[in-house]
Parts: structure tokens; C-alpha cells; sequence
């Protein structure tokens, strides 16, 4: 722990408060993230969790509060949030790859048109991305030619592409069939070793435990307890959070 | 507890495929639809056999003598008196073609229209050929900024040595088809700015958008031609008495481009939202989103409606002859005036009609074919 103590924070979140309408959705939550650190958001739904990470490259707009990343802090510039959103990748529950391109060229897209690299040049990384993430051969296909875990394999070497620096997971699995969260976990344990920012809302719990570094329970829009995997499992310190560790770890 | 062998396939029992299913499924279903199918039946029996009496059997073909390898055919052409009036008169449209295709077009100078005809035929040609090259899209829109130049000076002339013809000469088809494709080609990139204005989230453009779309939807094309040739003038009262055509043509433009931006909008909102937070999440700026993204989607759903509502405008375009433009269509009265040729009106709204069902259906086979080229769907 003493190491990464050392290392500055790259997000930084103070008095953030969200609502829709009357709604109120994010309640009061400061968040310090480090370099190089891997966070695991869970929580039931409706909690707040996809809506905290959106708000952390602007997907989201908030009322109150400070989101500061990688130095910048958002506001509705436009230059400012595109500077942010090019160090920030983001993986959705539902991939969101663009149909009308092939695998490559939903690849290729943003190092060519946001970080203005050579076709040639963008497309060997690309490809060696897709190796990584075990689909090189299907780089010509079409997305509604795979299967949902290779398509969630492809967003996530289509957000590395622009070698961000935080990569942020909103439920990459949920809405995968059972036998193909694995091997898109595989890929998120592979990418957890390399140092890169991590934060994913997930529910779990197996990789939360296995790579997470720091978990944050939330409920109601709130950060209710947030600790290291170990004490957040086996010793739950809220009544909230045991109740939810009870409803998920029982089946 | 067992387990089961595998079963074989077998083919479907015969009262399942062949044509007796199929006649018994869309034809003699039910009582009701035995009486619709005999009412249809009767009904084609009333109307196609005069019908092609009229047109073929009866009507009379003497286009004339002509010789082909040495032999000689036909015999003195038909005239209105000696043609009959029980049948099609052809020889009537034969005479007229050049009025039906050109209008008051000087006939020395008709090749310069044919050239473009030529043209239009080659555009086709280079679209496909060009296709899987690497710099096809370079040469698709040179190509789509320089036909439409070319065509212009062609046909209007007025340099390097061309003849000017006034646009008040044009007609027949040449004016149909001028008026139709710029209408449809100008009109398109308008209308796509109109629909993305009325998404807009800037409440102003989003204001503008919505209230032109609005009040020209609201308005027939046959009051914004009257406006626009009548209306207008009377603003401008010194020197800027402008085009007759080129008035048309605006009124048109402008008429089309609401109709095409209703149209795209319903592309644009057939777009998940997951496609615009993820074009956003990767950085994309606001017209790198909707250019690479979103609108090459939703061009894509709207291609139907896109042609549904080209061939309307292409068939609307006959209103310019209440305006005093000679189209196509005015040129069956004018035609069925001449001395020689009274009272053939028929003959020419007939041909007419077919000469517009070749274009209209041309475009809807053509629309279909660009469904299938540009279907993401590629499911296996």
C-alpha cells in the first residue's frame, strides 16, 4: 500500500450531487482514485453506480460538486471535455459497437478522426489489439457476426485503441450469456495487471475480489462503505452492505 | 430417467408445399376470399382485354417506309383522318417524340441534351465500377460535383462557344427530369441540415427547424409554386426579375427539403442512444458523430422513404405546368393541338403515364437494390 500512496490522485470527485428533475441520483459523493488503481463499483440497481462513472467523462451532466481528471475539471467546455474523454475509454453493458463498420474500422475510428494517426499506423495497432484480446481473425467482419462476448472483447480493444489512461466498465457482463462472461473477465484480469486506471461497476464478484483493489458499495445514491476486498467479504461493516452480500453470495 | 435417440428429418407432408398449398392459402382460403378472388378475376377480365385491343391489336403501327438489309417495310404513315378513332393512333407520338423529349429545345442543338442523357446512363456505369476501388469515394464526389456543371452548361450553353438555349425553350422530358433531379439532389443535403437542426439541442436552430418544417408541410406544392411565380416578383420590383425556372426550381427545392428532413428525422430517432454515448465516449466531436456514426445509420433506414418521397416530388414536378413551364406532361395538349393531330389526347396522356411508370418504377427497383448493398445486418 505504502507504494501507492505515493502516486497522485488522477480522479478526483468532491460534492458531487446529481438529479434528474426531482430525482435526486448521486447524493454527496467524494471519491479519490490513484493512478494505476483498480476500483470495483457494485450495488443494486438504481444505486447510482452507472451514473457516477458516466459522470466522470461527461456523459452525465451534474448540478453540484467537482469532478477533477487528470488534472482538467470538467465543465461544459467542449474542447475540455474532449481532451478528458480522450484519455477516458469507456466499456458499455451494451458494447455499442458501430454496426455499419467493420471490427477494424470501429477500431481504427477514433486514433484516426480524435488523435489524427495514419491509417496504416492505426490499423497495426489495432490489429495487435484484437490479438490481444483473442479475435484478430475476425478483424473484416461485421458486429452482428460475432457473438456477444467477442463483441464485448472488440469495445474493449476499441477503448484501449486510444491508449487511455483510466478505462471505465459500465456492467460489461450483464448482458452477456452466462457462458461468455468469462472470457471477457479473462480479458479484464489480463488489462487489471498492466497498471492502467480501472473503475467498473459490476456485479462480479468473483473478479471484484480477485482483482479489485479497492470495492465501493453503494445504495440509494450513495457511497455507503467502501474497503479493501477482503474486509468488504469478510467483514462487512454497514447492515446495508451485509444484507446485499447476503441476496448475492447465497445462490 | 432415459435418453432419446436422434431423429431423422423427414420432408414436410405434400399438402405443405407445391403450388395447390399455395393457391389454397392466398386464393380460396375462406368463403370470403373465394368471392375476392372471383370479384378480381371478373374485373381483369372487363378491363385488360380493351385495354389491349385499344393499345396493340387495333392500334395502328404505320410509322411509315423504312428499309432494313435491302427489304422495305411498312407502307405510307397513318394521319390523324385516315388512323381511326376506335384505337391508338402511335404514329401520332411517333411524329411528336422530339416535342415529348425536348419540348421548344432548338432540334439543331438537341444532341447537347442527348449527350447528357449519355451521361446520366454512364453515371450508373461509373457508380458500379468504381465500387471496391480504393479512392472510390474521391471519385464519387468529384464526379457528383462535376456532372451536374457539365450537365447545366450543356444544356443551357452560353460558353466556350456553346449556343445559349433559354430556359424557357427547355421542355418535354429534358425539363421534367431537370426539375425532378435538381429538386431531389438539392433539396437532400438541405433536408438532412433541417432534420439534425431539429434534434438540435440549441433551442433556436431547434425553433427555425421546426417551424419552416412545419409550415411548408402545412402548405400544398402547387401554392408555394404560385407564390414563387407570382407572389415573389412583386417584391422585387426593379431588375430582379429572375428566372422563371430557376423560381420553380426554388419553390421545389425549398418544398422538398421539409418532406426529406420529416424523413431523416425518422432515421435519426431510430438510432439507439447507445450509438451516440459511444461515439461521444470515444471523443468524436459534433459533426465527426453525426457524419461517421449516426447519420450513415440512419440514411441507411430511411432509404425506403428517401425514394418513397423522390418519386412523389418526380410526380408532383407536372404541377410546374400550371406556371406556364412546358413539362412533359403539358406537352400532350400541346401536341393534341396541332392542326394535323386533333383530338389525340389519349394516345399522349398514355404514353406519358408509361413514360413515368418506367422512371418511378426504375427508382424503386433501384431503391431496393441499395437496401440490400447497404444492409449492416450481415447475419449470417
Amino acid at each position: 500500500m505504502t507504494t501507492e500512496n505515493n502516486k497522485s490522485n488522477i480522479i478526483e470527485i468532491s460534492g458531487l450531487n446529481k438529479w434528474y428533475g426531482e430525482f435526486q441520483a448521486l447524493k454527496n459523493i467524494n471519491l479519490n482514485i490513484k493512478e494505476g488503481e483498480i476500483i470495483v463499483v457494485c450495488g443494486p440497481s438504481g444505486s447510482g453506480k452507472s451514473t457516477l462513472i458516466r459522470c466522470v467523462n461527461f456523459l452525465e451532466k451534474f448540478q453540484e460538486g467537482e469532478i477533477i481528471v487528470n488534472g482538467i475539471q470538467l465543465t461544459d467546455d467542449a474542447q475540455k471535455i474532449r481532451s478528458i474523454r480522450s484519455e477516458v475509454s469507456m466499456v458499455f453493458q451494451h458494447f455499442n459497437l458501430f454496426p455499419h463498420l467493420s471490427i477494424i474500422d470501429n477500431l481504427t475510428l477514433a486514433p484516426i478522426w480524435v488523435h489524427n494517426e495514419g491509417k496504416e499506423e492505426a490499423r497495426e495497432k489495432a490489429l495487435k489489439l484484437l490479438d490481444r484480446v483473442g479475435i484478430k481473425d475476425q478483424a473484416e467482419k461485421y458486429p452482428n457476426q460475432l457473438s456477444g462476448g467477442q463483441q464485448q472483447r472488440v469495445a474493449i480493444a476499441r477503448a484501449l485503441c486510444t491508449l487511455p489512461k483510466i478505462m471505465l466498465f459500465d456492467e460489461p457482463t450483464s448482458a452477456l450469456d452466462p457462458e461468455m462472461i468469462s472470457e471477457v473477465l479473462d480479458v479484464m484480469v489480463e488489462l487489471a495487471k498492466e497498471g492502467i486506471t480501472m473503475i467498473c461497476v459490476t456485479h462480479e464478484m468473483g473478479f471484484a475480489r480477485k482483482v479489485a483493489q479497492r470495492i465501493i458499495f453503494m445504495d440509494e445514491g450513495q457511497i455507503v462503505e467502501e474497503n479493501d476486498p477482503e474486509t468488504f467479504f469478510h467483514h462487512p461493516e454497514s447492515d446495508r452492505l451485509k444484507q446485499f452480500l447476503d441476496q448475492i453470495l447465497t445462490h | 430417467m432415459a435418453v432419446y435417440e436422434q431423429q431423422e428429418l423427414r420432408k414436410p407432408p405434400i399438402s405443405q408445399v407445391g403450388i395447390v398449398r399455395w393457391l389454397r392459402v392466398n386464393l380460396f382460403s375462406s368463403r370470403v376470399n373465394i368471392g375476392l378472388t372471383l370479384a378480381a378475376l371478373y374485373m381483369l377480365y372487363i378491363i385488360i382485354p380493351p385495354m389491349l385491343d385499344w393499345m396493340i391489336f387495333s392500334a395502328n403501327f404505320n410509322f411509315g417506309e423504312f428499309s432494313f438489309l435491302g427489304f422495305e417495310f411498312g407502307e405510307v404513315m397513318a394521319t390523324n383522318t385516315n388512323c381511326g378513332r376506335t384505337a391508338a393512333c402511335w404514329p401520332f407520338i411517333y411524329e411528336k417524340l422530339d416535342m415529348f423529349v425536348y419540348g421548344f429545345y432548338p432540334r439543331d442543338l438537341v444532341w447537347r441534351v442527348n449527350t447528357v442523357f449519355a451521361m446520366t446512363a454512364m453515371l450508373f456505369v461509373i457508380v458500379r465500377l468504381v465500387r471496391n476501388y480504393k479512392y472510390s469515394a474521391k471519385v464519387l464526389l468529384t464526379t457528383f460535383v462535376v456532372f451536374p456543371i457539365v450537365s447545366f452548361y450543356l444544356i443551357g450553353g452560353g460558353v466556350f462557344g456553346l449556343e445559349e438555349v433559354k430556359t424557357h425553350q427547355w421542355g418535354g422530358l429534358t425539363l421534367t427530369l431537370v426539375i425532378a433531379s435538381v429538386g431531389i439532389l438539392v433539396s437532400f443535403p438541405i433536408g438532412i441540415l433541417l432534420a439534425l437542426g431539429r434534434q438540435s439541442n440549441l433551442r433556436v436552430i431547434n425553433f427555425f427547424s421546426t417551424i419552416y418544417i412545419e409550415f411548408i408541410r402545412a402548405v400544398p406544392l402547387i401554392t408555394i409554386l404560385f407564390m414563387a411565380s407570382f407572389v415573389l416578383p412583386l417584391f422585387f420590383t426593379g431588375g430582379m426579375d429572375f428566372d422563371k425556372l430557376l423560381r420553380a426550381l426554388i419553390a421545389i427545392t425549398l418544398f422538398q427539403a421539409a418532406y426529406f428532413a420529416e424523413v431523416v428525422r425518422g432515421g435519426l430517432q431510430a438510432i439507439p442512444t447507445g450509438q451516440y454515448e459511444a461515439a461521444d465516449a470515444i471523443g468524436l466531436n459534433y459533426v465527426q458523430k453525426n457524419a461517421l456514426i449516426i447519420l450513415p445509420q440512419a440514411l441507411k433506414i430511411s432509404i425506403p422513404n428517401l425514394v418513397g418521397s423522390s418519386i412523389s416530388l418526380f410526380k408532383d414536378t407536372t404541377l410546374v405546368l400550371i406556371i406556364g413551364l412546358m413539362d412533359m406532361l403539358a406537352m400532350v395538349n400541346m401536341t393534341a393541338n396541332d392542326i394535323n393531330w386533333l383530338g389525340r389526347e389519349t394516345e399522349g396522356f398514355v404514353f406519358v403515364t408509361m413514360t413515368m411508370w418506367i422512371f418511378l418504377y426504375s427508382m424503386s427497383r433501384y431503391s431496393k437494390k441499395l437496401e440490400v448493398r447497404f444492409s449492416t445486418d450481415h447475419k449470417n
